[in-house]
């Protein structure tokens, strides 16, 4: 269903389409603002800039599937979450809170999971939270890519997470980007708290969810979003430099410090490539491992749709 | 009670880190490195976070039966299943070697 999700060769390079607004959010968010920035509507044609740059564009449908792929398998495993939750000593109205206002699984999973090993509440929110910073970098790449209005970003913040980020990086387009956003984001809110609620109740009746093999779940459901990110050998650096710190940090940190210091691989991975670059200055930078040309060249088509976005705003 | 406030804080914590990232000024984000970092940083984040929930229990690092559902994944991913399957495959290998006494 979701097989373009996992798939490799989809660029997540945004596009500044102008297409006209499809989704329930693309509507709200262009309705009001006739006129203003990217968002104002069709024009002509309405193909995307970077047509040339980008396969074939992507029909609605097939963003639909995707993005129901991912909220349909991911909402289900909300039921684990439930189960979990229960299995911890929340309550019933708690559990549901949690999925119903946090909304970040991993988060959910750290808190309930120090309460259960008599953790201290604050330090369980405390490792929680850390583990939500990094919806905070999410939030700063679709930003940009979704380019929503203000007034409608407090409401779309609830849905900044990892599954909504994947998807929304993996679609050619502004316009696909947001479809993807909206349908991800409603398919597995609606989802994931409907099964919190099933596996908070019916705790007690599946008995050991580790037999289940329900704690795969999460893992694997955060291999096939990473999967698709890692087309050059600098995604690749980073990706192993952070399983090597996230790994290795994990026995004396804190529960939740150790993601965010692997965090640091990505600036790791990036200076160390600037400095490989700095090195073979005046001999041929195209020689190196492969990323060296796309780096350049993003930075380049970055440049190109700042000037381009500047122009328009004159 | 000391439950609730530890939900309350995580449910504040976690909306307000979401709409910050939404809310950063655009110019910030016009900064090719900014532009380079932000798309590196969900990969680190998503490699490490997969890597915990496969190898650690709390905070002590295991190898148990994820490990093989997480390979399974991972083949499944290499070729090309749809992520259905692949979090099928997981979960249903993952139980099949503890079935098995692994």
């Amino acid at each position: 269903m979701a097989e373009q999700t996992a798939r490799p060769d989809i660029p997540a390079k945004e596009a500044y389409a102008t297409a006209a607004p499809s989704t329930a959010l693309a509507a709200r968010t262009d309705g009001p603002a006739p006129g203003h920035g990217d968002a104002a509507g069709p024009r002509p044609g309405s193909p995307s800039r970077d047509a040339s740059s980008t396969p074939a564009a992507k029909p609605d449908s097939a963003v639909v599937r995707d993005a129901l792929g991912v909220g349909i398998a991911v909402g289900l495993s909300g039921f684990a979450f439930g189960v979990t939750s229960a299995g911890s000593g929340l309550t019933l109205l708690q559990t549901c809170v949690l999925s119903l206002l946090v909304f970040t699984g991993a988060s959910q999973f750290a808190l309930v999971g120090a309460i259960a090993a008599g953790g201290n509440p604050l330090a369980a929110a405390a490792g929680a939270f850390f583990l939500g910073v990094r919806n905070a970098f999410y939030g700063l790449r679709l930003s940009q890519l979704l380019a929503l209005p203000r007034f409608v970003r407090p409401l779309a913040a609830h849905w900044v997470i990892d599954e909504t980020t994947a998807v929304s990086l993996a679609q050619p387009t502004r316009r696909t980007a947001r479809l993807g956003f909206t349908i991800t984001g409603l398919t597995l809110y609606v989802l994931w708290n409907l099964t919190t609620l099933l596996g908070a109740l019916g705790a007690e009746a599946i008995g050991d969810t580790d037999a289940w093999g329900i704690d795969a779940a999460g893992p694997a459901v955060f291999l096939a979003l990473l999967a698709p990110m890692l087309r050059t050998a600098t995604e690749r650096a980073v990706a192993g430099l952070a399983v090597l710190l996230g790994l290795g940090f994990l026995p004396v940190l804190p529960a939740g410090v150790p993601v965010l210091v692997a965090a640091l691989a990505a600036p790791a991975v990036l200076w160390l490539k600037g400095r490989a670059i700095g090195n073979r200055v005046g001999g041929n930078r195209d020689s190196g491992d492969g990323s060296t040309g796309d780096g350049a060249g993003r930075t380049k088509e970055a440049r190109t749709k700042n000037a381009q976005r500047k122009e328009r705003e004159q | 009670m000391s439950i609730w406030i530890a939900i309350g804080a995580t449910a504040v914590g976690c909306y307000l880190v979401k709409l910050v990232g939404l809310l950063v000024p655009a110019d910030t984000l016009e900064r090719p490195l900014v532009q380079r970092l932000a798309a590196l940083l969900p990969v680190a984040l998503l490699a490490a976070l997969t890597a915990q929930q496969t190898f650690s229990t709390g905070q002590s690092l295991v190898l148990d039966a994820r490990f093989a559902g997480v390979g399974a994944a991972a083949l499944a991913l290499l070729l090309r299943a749809p992520f259905l399957v692949v979090v099928g495959v997981a979960v249903a290998v993952t139980a099949g070697v503890r079935a098995l006494g692994g």
